[in-house]
């Protein structure tokens, strides 16, 4: 396996310059994911509007591939409304843990970047943690964060 | 060249021969030479050790202590010369003193259990470190909660040394047991443990000292340090898993109820009573691990043919060296600078993820431990989720160390 496929320069970039890293004035949903064997921990927000998702944001800190998946992630939700956001989720989770799982290129854009983390099954947790924290949320219309761990 | 140089110099060609003992060094990750730099997770085996326990199961095996068939002896006396070897090697006074568990885990929660647990009173206290291992907390909480007894934590300075004066006001009238690491496993630090031993013993507190990190890296003997619980694992020191040691004084030792039931650990059992067995088989319920401990018997003796100074010496040259080569990269930082260090080095680079940088090692043949190292207090101390960390052993090499140092410059291209 090439260092150059996990390391994608798609997932360097996203790293590098994560998007919607903030938290918004206003949180709608919130949930907290948290990873104790490596120490990943990330917060995920959402604002659904009339079913929509019109804003989706997230903190934390982690390592490339978590910070990369969670930044993709929230590009990828923009104006998705919730089955769409669960079958994203199906989509992506397969790919990350199903051999022989073909991915669907125009389902998943770039995220697709992301395939090549399945051959590493120790970091399968860091590119799924952000995506498990999402169904959270997305669940969640209390005012606490929902709390998520990975082990 | 000097004298200590051209010494200095066979002493590298010696320990780079050791390699040849160790069979699983000899193999190619992602195309390059295995560099295993995780040896304070846990130690490679050299043959001496792996032939020693196939051997005894091809022609020894019987369970001990019970048959008179010749098979049975010769077991119980391959498992009780290992129980000498290893009295002998950290100088305990008697074998009586020698508990097999299965590491140093099984015997931090013996102590707690048989020896603290029926002492302890609400309100009692007991000293730990902000640098122990979890597996030197997690026993004394349990015990806390089933006690009411209480925990109470000496600082760290920033370099990752014990506050010494910080410990010694904590030390009270209500304090029942210090317990601290001798190395740590997270930071390298080694302890001051014969002025801790000191220092509690004026008081007449007992100690409990985690020595995992320290067999396989320092000469150890419990007479001078003079502590009343020592605990070790036989895996980090060049032995088998799941085998282990506690030490423990004799007359402390005596005055404990069993910790669990069984055989073994009887002389007679009737349903009114059941009459213990003497010391160490009290503590040592069930049919025992057997290879393990014969295993660990051979361990001590291949550590003891090298000589704990020599590796002591080994050991503390590497990590110096580690530490020079690693800091001259850009944005690399070490974590844990005490005085007195050895045998590992603990690091965080600008921009790199240790988890990243994990990865990206192991695919330079570069076997690093990056995490929390099960000590999440420390990680805590110096604000970082999680570190790297290159640890050493006998066999590892100055080579090994500019493989390492390549694998961290390449994740920084990689990620920069």
């Amino acid at each position: 396996m090439d260092l150059r496929q996990l390391y994608h320069d798609v997932i360097v970039d996203h790293n590098r310059s994560p998007r919607n890293f903030r938290r918004p004035e206003m949180v709608d949903r919130v949930a907290e994911g948290y990873n104790p064997l490596c120490g990943d921990k990330l917060h995920v927000y959402l604002s659904v509007v009339e079913g929509k998702i019109a804003d989706v944001s997230f903190e934390g800190s982690g390592c490339a591939i978590s910070i990369a998946s969670a930044s993709m992630m929230t590009e990828a939700l923009l104006g998705m409304d919730e089955s769409e956001a669960e079958a994203l989720f199906n989509e992506v989770h397969r790919m990350l843990t199903e051999s022989g799982f073909a991915p669907d290129p125009a389902k998943l854009g770039k995220l697709a970047s992301l395939a090549s983390v399945r051959e590493y099954p120790t970091r399968v947790k860091c590119a799924s943690l952000c995506w498990h924290t999402l169904l959270a949320a997305l669940n969640n219309t209390g005012a606490e964060a929902a709390m998520v761990r990975t082990e | 060249m000097s004298k200590a140089q051209a010494t200095r110099q066979n002493d590298a060609l010696d320990f780079a021969s050791l390699r040849a003992d160790f069979p699983i060094l000899e193999q190619q990750i992602h195309g390059c030479p295995l560099a295993y730099l995780d040896s304070a997770a846990s130690a490679q085996r050299p043959r001496q050790v792996i032939d020693a326990v196939a051997d005894y199961y091809r022609n020894d095996h019987a369970n001990v202590h019970r048959g008179i068939h010749t098979l049975s002896q010769r077991a119980t006396e391959a498992y009780e010369g290992a129980r000498e070897s290893l009295r002998r090697f950290i100088n305990a006074a008697s074998t009586k003193e020698i508990i097999f568990t299965r590491g140093t885990t099984e015997a931090i929660n013996l102590v707690a259990q048989a020896y603290a647990r029926p002492l302890l009173q609400p309100g009692d206290e007991i000293l730990l470190t902000w640098m122990e291992h979890h597996s030197n907390i997690v026993p004394w909480q349990l015990v806390c909660e089933q006690t009411g007894a209480v925990l109470k934590v000496a600082p760290i300075n920033d370099r990752g040394e014990l506050e010494l004066d910080a410990w010694e006001k904590l030390l009270g009238d209500k304090t029942r047991v210090a317990a601290f690491g001798h190395i740590s496993n997270a930071l390298g630090t080694i302890n001051p443990v014969h002025e801790l031993c000191a220092e509690a013993r004026r008081r007449g507190i007992v100690t409990v000292i985690d020595g995992a990190q320290a067999l396989p890296h320092v000469g150890v003997d419990v007479r001078s340090i003079d502590c009343d619980f020592y605990a070790f694992s036989g895996h980090k020191m060049y032995g088998p898993t799941g085998i282990g040691v506690l030490y423990g004084r004799e007359e402390i030792l005596q005055n404990m109820p069993p910790w669990q039931g069984g055989g073994e650990m009887i002389l007679a059992v009737d349903f009114e009573k059941t009459v213990y067995n003497e010391l160490p088989h009290k503590f040592e319920a069930g049919t025992p691990n057997i290879a393990g401990a014969i295993g660990l018997g051979a361990a001590v003796a291949y550590l003891e043919n090298i000589g704990m100074e020599r590796i002591a010496a080994h050991g503390y040259e590497l990590m110096r060296q580690a530490s020079v080569a690693l800091l001259a990269v850009p944005g690399l930082r070490l974590i844990g600078t005490a005085e007195n260090k050895t045998a590992l080095v603990s690091f965080v680079v600008d921009g790199v993820h240790p988890h990243d940088l994990g990865t990206i090692a192991d695919h330079h043949g570069v076997a690093i431990r990056t995490g929390h190292h099960c000590a999440m207090p420390v990680m805590e101390r110096f604000g970082l989720p999680a570190t790297a960390r290159a640890s050493f052993g006998i066999y590892s090499t100055a080579a090994e160390i500019d493989q390492l140092v390549a694998a961290v410059r390449h994740a920084k291209e990689v990620l920069g």
